[in-house]
């Protein structure tokens, strides 16, 4: 037998105990495990990993199930005296015992060999009696990885201490998700994905930053600040905001300002805000014919101006528009008109200025302030997403012409995504074409949401990753869980977990689906393990940003 | 309740044999070892372990039952000073389950050969109940026995009896619950019925 070949010390993969043996099992409907009387069944959590030690291959699995067994079915009739501790004590384990369900999901080799080639798909399962075990650091390192240049450690295995750590080059290849219900954790966990993205160099952010809570201090719900990408990476943030006077209130001096001006707001722009803005179709039919008349930069204008009730009949005469459609034309203009940060001038989109920064590598975040209305949010993202998606086509068409280098890979960063890829509008919507063209410009989106459920089917197939936090409703949780493998068993897993600060990661990034306890956030040492907890090249060219924060 | 170890000591003699049991004749009258507690007997190169139940005292012989003698005395004591006789002519027997047997090993079932007539029986000592109980698959051959005397209370009664040689008479019972908890597990009632005696 060669070195290679040696099966792997067992002593070196005691990283827990044995929990119980398979039972029972098959390959689509996974195992079942008896737990050992040691294992006591209330110390099992659904979504936790397990390792089954087959006899040829260890197998890593999910616990996707928890159930309680009676060798004699007249338990329920119970003849068993349940208040002396004494028989209960002597019939757990055997009489009466704990049933785990596992989905088998990787295997592990178990010789030396196998440990350098990673992790395979499952093709059989392990066994009868094979043993089960509280899965090693080794075991899921296997899986996982460690952290390295393209690895971030983004969150431990239930009941484990061992990093989970996501490639995140990987996943910024793809369009991702991170979802949950309210108060689930998020924005936090959006805070983590940002910094490793920018630690590791994978992509340039750039972050729709409605409630004001990537750039500068954001507030936990029990009140405490934790730090924005901004006080981490100083020289690598920029925080633009469209409300100023917010943004200064809050001691933060801002990178810049934005504005709008009216000859920025195209059709398209109109044609998303067609809900919002309670526009009726023909509303948004004349304002291409508004548009014809006084030119894509001086529709918005146009139409505003004033005029008097004659001027106005035979304009709408001309343009062959209805006196109902223009009233509600107007009234619905009327309301952008009322948005803070629109200008009655040609020109001031900052997309030029945001490129210079995203090309210099500096991640963007845009603050909206006390702007947080539907209608601003709705058409500030996507006008500037749509010119700078524009700019990004266009450098990555000349890029493949001319050989040369295609522009660095941009992550959009889009809370509340729904609104911008609900099925109704994620057909037109820039945000819908991005995230069906995947990573061919070389920007892909970060989007976060409360009600998966109100995104585009479509839109979430395509999604690479999800991450994903508690969801509690059931067609959110089937939205989410769409055409993923083993998606009943993932179902009981997702609608399990804990209300903060858990989620289940499934798809392109991470070999199998897991459940992670996200890593912690806001806290001194977290700072200092993000600071720290990267290559020394990595350290060199992001971490003295964040040691300055936390040593100043 | 558990007792605590017999004094080890040569009780008495086989005077009934067959593989699964045999039967004893004490030398001491009323003295017989107690119920469930552990004793060996030699065959030839082995050692036959057994558990004892079942103790009787009668006539020695059989069909001969002895008669009331103490209507003249004032206590029970006195009947057998006036009467020393009496002792001739009683005899005390007990019936041992055969549990395992000892050549190089120990084995918890049961040995190829019965035991041999007039072959001496000892109570085991406590270190010896200690080791033949470390094992629990002894049980299995009391509760598939065809002795009259119940079962359960058998296997109630020698574990009471072992556990006294145990450091932790608790954790050895417990130990011993759950083995009877596997072998009967699909009988509920049963398993709850004996555990009950275990305490
Ligand atoms: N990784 C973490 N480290 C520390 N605290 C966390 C973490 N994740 C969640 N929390 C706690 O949970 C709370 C809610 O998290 P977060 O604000 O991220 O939720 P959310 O899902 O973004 O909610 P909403 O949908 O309302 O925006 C936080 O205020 C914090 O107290
Ligand atoms: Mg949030």
């Amino acid at each position: 037998m060669t070195a290679e070949n040696q099966l792997v010390p067992e002593k070196a993969e005691l990283g827990g105990k044995r929990l119980g043996m398979v039972v029972e099992g098959s390959l689509s409907m996974g195992l079942k495990v008896r737990l050992d009387r040691s294992t006591f069944v209330e110390d099992m959590s659904v979504g936790r990993y397990v390792t089954i030690r087959g006899q040829k291959d260890y197998f890593l699995g999910m616990v996707t199930g928890i159930e309680l067994g009676a060798a004699d079915d007249r338990l329920a009739s119970s003849p068993l005296d349940a208040a002396d501790p004494f028989i209960v004590e002597a019939v757990a384990g055997s009489a009466t015992y704990g049933l785990l369900h596992v989905m088998p999901q990787v295997k592990l080799g178990r010789r030396a060999i196998d440990l350098t080639e990673g992790a395979k798909p499952v093709k059989t399962v392990p066994a009868h009696f094979s043993a089960v075990w509280e899965s090693s650091q080794r075991d899921i390192e296997l899986v996982f990885g460690k952290e390295d240049e393209r690895r971030f450690y983004l969150g431990t295995p239930l009941d484990m201490e061992t990093q989970v750590c996501l490639d995140l080059v990987e996943l910024t290849k793809r369009s991702n998700g991170v979802f949950g219900k309210s108060g689930t954790g998020k924005t936090f966990l959006t805070r983590l994905l940002l910094i490793g993205i920018l630690q590791k160099g994978a992509a340039v952010n750039l972050v729709f930053d409605m409630h004001s809570e990537y750039g500068w201090e954001g507030r936990s719900e029990t009140n405490y600040k934790v730090k924005g990408l901004k006080q981490l990476f100083p020289s690598k943030t920029a925080i633009l905001t469209l409300d100023e006077e917010s943004t200064r209130r809050r001691k933060v001096s801002p990178d810049g300002v934005v504005k709008i001006g009216y000859g920025e707001i195209e059709p398209e722009d109109i044609e998303l805000l067609r809900q919002t803005l309670n526009l009726t179709e023909p509303s948004v039919q004349a304002v291409y014919q508004f548009s014809r008349e006084f030119g894509r930069d001086g529709w918005l204008s146009g139409l505003l101006a004033r005029r008097t009730e004659e001027e106005t009949a035979e304009l709408l005469a001309r343009l062959n528009v209805h006196e109902s459609t223009y009233r509600n034309l107007l009234r619905g203009m009327e309301r952008l008109r009322r948005l803070p940060f629109l200008v009655d001038e040609a020109s001031h989109l900052p997309v030029q200025r945001i490129m210079e920064y995203l090309d210099r590598g500096v991640n963007v975040v845009l603050e909206f302030g006390r702007v947080t209305s539907p209608e601003s949010y709705i058409l500030v993202a996507n006008m500037l997403t749509r010119r700078i998606h524009e700019q990004y086509v266009e450098r990555t068409e000349m890029a493949l012409g001319e050989g040369r280098q295609p522009p660095r890979p941009l992550v959009i960063t889009l809370e509340e995504a729904h609104r911008f890829l609900s099925h109704e509008v994620a057909e037109q919507t820039i945000f819908g074409r991005i995230a069906r063209e995947m990573r061919k410009y070389n920007v892909t989106l970060l989007v976060i949401d409360q009600r998966p459920s109100g995104i585009d089917e479509e839109v979430m197939s395509q999604l690479g990753t999800k991450i994903t936090c508690l969801l509690d409703n059931e067609r959110d949780i089937d939205s989410v869980l769409t055409g993923v493998a083993g998606k009943s068993e993932l179902k009981g897993v997702l609608a399990r977990l804990e209300s903060k600060q858990q989620a289940l990661i499934f798809g392109h990034a991470v070999p199998v689906p897991v459940v992670i306890r996200t890593r912690e956030y806001g806290s001194a040492d977290s700072y200092r393990g993000l600071g720290v907890a990267h290559g020394a090249d990595a350290k060199r060219r992001s971490g003295e940003d964040a040691r300055e924060v936390w040593e100043g | 309740m558990t007792g605590a170890i017999a004094e080890p000591s040569r009780v008495g003699e086989v005077v009934e044999a067959s593989t699964a049991s045999f039967v004893a004749q004490c030398y001491e009258l009323h003295q017989p070892p107690p119920l469930g507690s552990l004793v060996r007997t030699r065959a030839g190169s082995i050692m036959i372990y057994a558990i004892v139940f079942n103790a009787r005292t009668g006539s020695i012989e059989p069909g001969r039952r002895p008669i009331a003698r103490g209507q003249e005395e004032e206590e029970e004591g006195d009947i057998f000073k006036s009467n020393p006789q009496i002792t001739k002519l009683l005899r005390t027997d007990f019936e041992a389950v055969v549990v395992g047997y000892r050549d190089e090993l120990l084995h918890q079932y049961l040995p190829p050969a019965p035991g041999h007539i007039h072959s001496f029986v000892h109570i085991c000592e406590k270190k010896e109940v200690e080791e033949f109980s470390g094992r629990l698959d002894f049980l299995d051959i009391i509760l598939e026995s065809k002795i009259l005397l119940g079962v359960d209370e058998l296997v109630g009664a020698s574990l009471r009896y072992a556990s006294g040689a145990h450091a932790d008479p608790r954790a050895f019972l417990v130990e011993a619950g759950r083995a009877l908890a596997s072998s009967l597990g699909g009988d509920l009632h049963r398993l709850n019925s004996l555990l009950k005696r275990l305490k």
